[in-house]
């Protein structure tokens, strides 16, 4: 068996293959949404699988510098999130 | 997972030693457990059929998946700095889940995106609120945005929100000025 550092980063790369293949199905799910609750909903999880991968990313590299990233991020999608969510047109719900 | 898990037990050559490769492994399978959990939520969420099952989806990869990851990515850095702020990533995650799956049920329910006859038990079926979508699905454009934040603001005391719509609306066109809106919904909730 090879070295098993070589595995992990191997496992890891698979791990960021199939986050970019969630991702494609959740943007699939905001385009097709019917209602903006849908597509704000869809954004939340593409916003969460986007801080995932940046993680994994940083996990694969060893390089931290991505991690106050994750931080910003994180913040801002909830700050999108909420605000788009106060203005979606009650009744409707889009 | 045990595939990845069992040849960490053997220390390999490696200038971290054999603690860092363990720790390696383990953040690595963390991190592959959250993948596949975003995953599966990523397809309950092009396949459940409406807006509130499509939340229940939705929470794994932000609540459950992002953690696991986090983890693993904490166990793979293993800084301090970098720790504390996926810590920090986290937590924040877990305190402002809640707030936007709130606000996005809240509306959810009031509109149609719930599948009523998919409901077993509709608790909030008896508030006039909640089943009404209100007096302002038939608004002209122009007020849609000061209905969304009343909407938003008195969700604790909904009762009278249908009630003081045509009162804002009278008090807008009346003075015309701003904070007309504002009053005169301030006063018709006393």
């Amino acid at each position: 068996m090879s070295s098993l550092p070589a595995l992990l980063d191997a496992v890891l790369v698979v791990g960021l293959v199939l986050l970019g293949l969630s991702a494609l199905l959740v943007v699939v799910r905001l385009l097709r949404g019917p209602s903006g609750l849908d597509r704000l909903v869809a954004l939340d999880v593409l916003v969460a699988e986007f801080l995932c991968g940046l993680v994994a990313y940083a996990a694969l590299t060893g390089d931290s510098s991505l991690v106050p990233v994750v931080v910003a991020i994180s913040l801002v999608g909830f700050l999108g999130s909420t605000t788009v969510a106060r203005f979606v047109r009650r009744g409707t719900g889009r | 997972m045990s595939a990845v898990a069992s040849p960490a037990a053997s220390p390999p050559p490696d200038p971290d030693g054999a603690l860092g490769v363990v720790l390696d492994a383990v953040g690595t399978v963390s991190i592959l457990l959250g993948v596949v959990l975003t995953l599966v939520a990523s397809i309950g969420l092009l396949s459940l059929p409406d807006v509130l099952s499509r939340m229940h989806a939705a929470t794994k990869p932000q609540v459950v998946g992002l953690l696991l990851v986090v983890i693993g990515g904490a166990l793979h850095l293993r800084t301090n700095v970098d720790v504390w702020m996926l810590v920090l990533v986290g937590a924040f995650q877990l305190i402002t889940a809640p707030v936007t799956a709130h606000v996005v049920g809240r509306l959810a329910h009031r509109g149609d995106g719930v599948r009523r006859d998919l409901l077993h038990v509709d608790e909030l079926a008896d508030s006039a609120d909640e089943t009404d979508p209100g007096p302002d699905s038939a608004e002209t454009d122009g007020d849609d945005e000061d209905g969304g934040e009343d909407g938003g603001d008195g969700g604790g005391d909904g009762g009278p929100a249908p009630s003081h719509r045509p009162q804002e609306a009278a008090g807008r066109s009346h003075d015309g000025r701003g904070d007309g809106a504002v009053r005169s919904s301030l006063d018709s909730t006393e």
